[in-house]
């Protein structure tokens, strides 16, 4: 699918350079005249967001770790040290934490759009596998990286995690004490998850490249989700996807600017800025909100095993989702039961989200495991049965058909 | 098909009724602190330069006794956008205070503070200071105004991201201070503990801190609780957060920044994409260029 480059640099010493790595041929076939459906709506741009906020977090938390130690007397010390005395400290923390809530904002619309439109479908396993490896590489490195500020959420959450390992029969100890480093969440904890948050951000951009790459053999999927047929159904990468690109990022980064200036700590927690102390536990211990629905997950289910590998099923699922989906139609415009099943699906993602934030008393327990049941039930039940009963809607002959009415 | 609709969307009511219904009951509890107005809340807040003054001096007369500051530093008093002090006013503040060092023999003193020291803490150590307060520590403020909060509840949490709500730390404080009364019939309170309505559990260790008329204003500011606690109040949200002046004035400018580049390029976009969005008169044989966008 990558467009034929006809790339002749102008430049002599470009000229030279391209001799011997054709690097500029690279960037303009990929970047320049890489064929995209014209059809693409706004829920595309997410790709080129997530890759931008991926830089943004490198560079500021590039910045911040040269402004921080990692020690248990001194870590929240140097975290309000950035917020007071470095130069801008506060906009680079602020922009960092925030950061990550608006990357993982972008990575659920994306991850959505991509389950709506059917976009893991054949031929595009590979490249959604190589995502939900990403998925799971910034929940590492989120969970990391909320644990250096050290406040009292950061320890608790640190312990109550690593606890889950715990949970394994016969080895689970071992492994906890091993992934401590000690007996309790400690400074050797907090070294090694700096040393990893540090990493894992790169190893992540490693397998953006990788999953750029699958990208550009396969192609992208599209609103109606048939592939391309001829010229007409596409355009050239640039200008077309750069400049709408460009505009929806502007948009974005109004709504990060909006978080960063204005409501900085809305999205975090207030125990956080109480420095970590073993011998006090929170009331409520709650993880960031973006793993609030594997947390409620995990609440939901009585047994403290049966509860991990809940939630590690709920996450490892997705790698299985081009199999589960039976159907051979990928958009869900011309799936109408999928439609509403997907937004039901939706909707109990949002719902478990909001269960997690709630003590694990009552209704919300009871809340909980009917929405847990649903989410697997989507995956295992639904999704594969399906395939098989609904009725479809005809698809059109070809993308510019469906762009421009059956006259075209 | 539309049965299953109308199913769906009854079972998501009732499920959503069902888990309102206790966080109301809850309520009755511990009362919701109230909104108060605040010089710093919004777009364009600003720390009150006379109010975080008279917020340090009920700092310094009347909590310093028992609750370090330990992050704010005495030439954060001269900082732009805080209490206004001139560097001179900082230096006279440092120079009250005793701060342990050592002197060029190595032996242990107490020398003047200078402005690049912090505020000493009231105890040598948190061991001195569960000791002196019945067992439990005082909490240093240095972050206190970030660090309290309660509970907004659903839908109000998501206006909050509207109207930027963000001052139920200082509006806890204050309510806190407001909020000690005689514990209704029936409530067992432990030995050394205080009953505050506003207080997680109504069991607090702190004393009333503040009476009518302990603190002397010199700026004709009302001197009763309320203005104590409000003052306070604010003098904390500023020590935890001091460069919030600068973070909202920047906001505007990179939001007036960002608003008219998403324009210019939505309005790019739309000349770009135009002979794509435009097919079916191209189609018809119109020249591209001279379609409208």
């Amino acid at each position: 699918m990558s467009g034929h480059s006809t790339y002749e640099p102008q430049n002599k010493l470009l000229q030279w350079l391209e001799k011997r790595l054709p690097i500029g041929a690279l960037i303009h076939s990929s970047f320049v005249v890489y064929p995209v459906p014209r059809n693409l709506n706004y829920l595309w741009t997410f790709g080129g967001i997530l890759a931008f906020m991926l830089g943004v977090q490198i560079i500021t938390g590039i910045v911040l770790a040269m402004h921080y130690t990692p020690h248990v007397d001194l870590a929240f010390r140097s975290v309000e040290s950035i917020m007071r005395d470095v130069n801008y400290g506060w906009l680079l923390r602020y922009l960092h934490a925030n950061g990550a809530s608006m990357f993982f904002f972008a990575v659920y619309v994306h991850m959505f759009r991509g389950i709506y439109y059917g976009s893991y479908k054949e031929p595009r396993e590979v490249l959604w596998i190589l995502g939900v490896i990403i998925y799971l590489l910034m929940m590492a490195t989120g969970f990391m990286g909320y644990v250096l500020v050290w406040g009292q959420m950061s320890f608790w959450a640190a312990t109550v995690i690593t606890n889950l390992f715990s949970a394994i029969p016969g080895v689970g100890e071992t492994i906890v004490t091993w992934l401590w480093g000690g007996y309790a969440v400690g400074n050797p904890t907090l070294n090694r998850f700096y040393s990893l948050h540090y990493l894992l951000p790169f190893v992540i951009a490693g397998v953006v490249v990788l999953h750029i790459w699958a990208l550009h053999v396969v192609g992208q999927n599209n609103p109606t989700g048939i592939e391309p047929k001829s010229e007409k159904d596409t355009v050239a990468f640039t200008p077309y996807a750069t400049i709408k690109d460009g505009f929806f990022m502007a948009a974005f980064l109004v709504l990060y600017a909006w978080f960063v200036f204005y409501i900085p700590n809305f999205l975090g927690h207030a125990d956080n800025y109480i420095p970590a102390n073993p011998a006090v536990t929170p009331t409520h211990i709650v993880p960031e909100w973006y793993y609030l629905p594997f947390y409620a997950i995990l609440r939901a289910i009585p047994d403290k095993l049966m509860g991990v590998l809940a939630l590690g099923a709920s996450i490892v699922i997705l790698a299985f989702l081009p199999w589960l989906d039976t159907s051979k139609v990928r958009s869900a415009r011309y799936r109408p039961l999928f439609k509403q099943f997907f937004w039901l699906f939706v909707i109990v993602c949002v719902g478990l989200g909001w269960l997690g934030s709630k003590p694990p008393e009552g209704i919300y327990v009871i809340l909980a495991r009917i929405f847990t049941i649903y989410y697997f039930a989507f995956f295992l039940v639904i999704l594969p049965l399906l395939g098989i009963f609904e009725k479809t809607k005809p698809l059109p002959n070809s993308i510019s058909e469906s762009v421009l009415g059956a006259k075209a | 098909m539309k049965m299953q609709r109308k199913i769906i969307v009854l079972a998501l009511a009732g499920c959503i009724g069902a888990a309102i219904a206790p966080a109301v009951a809850q309520e009755h509890d511990t009362p919701t602190p109230p909104m108060l107005r605040w010089s710093f809340s919004g777009p364009f807040g600003r720390y009150d330069q006379g109010q975080l003054q008279r917020g340090f001096k009920v700092y310094k007369e009347v909590c310093a006794a028992c609750h370090s500051i330990q992050m704010l530093a005495f030439r954060n008093l001269a900082d732009p956008g805080g209490p206004g002090f001139s560097e001179a006013q900082a230096a006279a503040v440092a120079a009250d205070y005793k701060i342990s060092d050592l002197d060029d023999k190595g032996q242990p003193t107490d020398r003047p503070g200078r402005l690049a020291d912090t505020f000493p803490p009231p105890f040598a150590n948190e061991l001195a200071a569960k000791a002196a307060n019945g067992g439990v520590a005082p909490p240093d403020m240095s972050t206190l105004a970030k660090a309290r909060t309660f509970e907004r509840g659903f839908p109000w949490f998501v206006f909050d991201t509207i109207t930027q709500y963000q001052e139920q730390g200082p509006d806890y404080i204050a309510a806190l201070l407001n909020g000690y009364e005689e514990p209704p019939k029936g409530f067992q309170l432990p030995q050394g503990g205080h009953y505050n309505k506003y207080f997680p559990g109504h069991n607090i260790a702190m004393p009333p801190p503040l009476q009518a008329g302990q603190v002397t204003y010199d700026d004709g500011a009302p001197q009763t609780l309320d203005q104590y606690s409000k003052d306070i109040s604010a003098f904390l949200m500023w020590a935890a957060e001091p460069h919030m002046v600068q973070r909202k004035r920047i906001g505007l400018q990179v939001m007036i920044f960002l608003i008219i580049l998403a324009g210019l390029m939505y309005f790019t976009k739309k000349k770009v994409w135009h002979e794509v969005d435009k097919p079916s008169a191209i189609a018809r044989g119109q020249d591209p260029k001279k379609t409208t966008i």
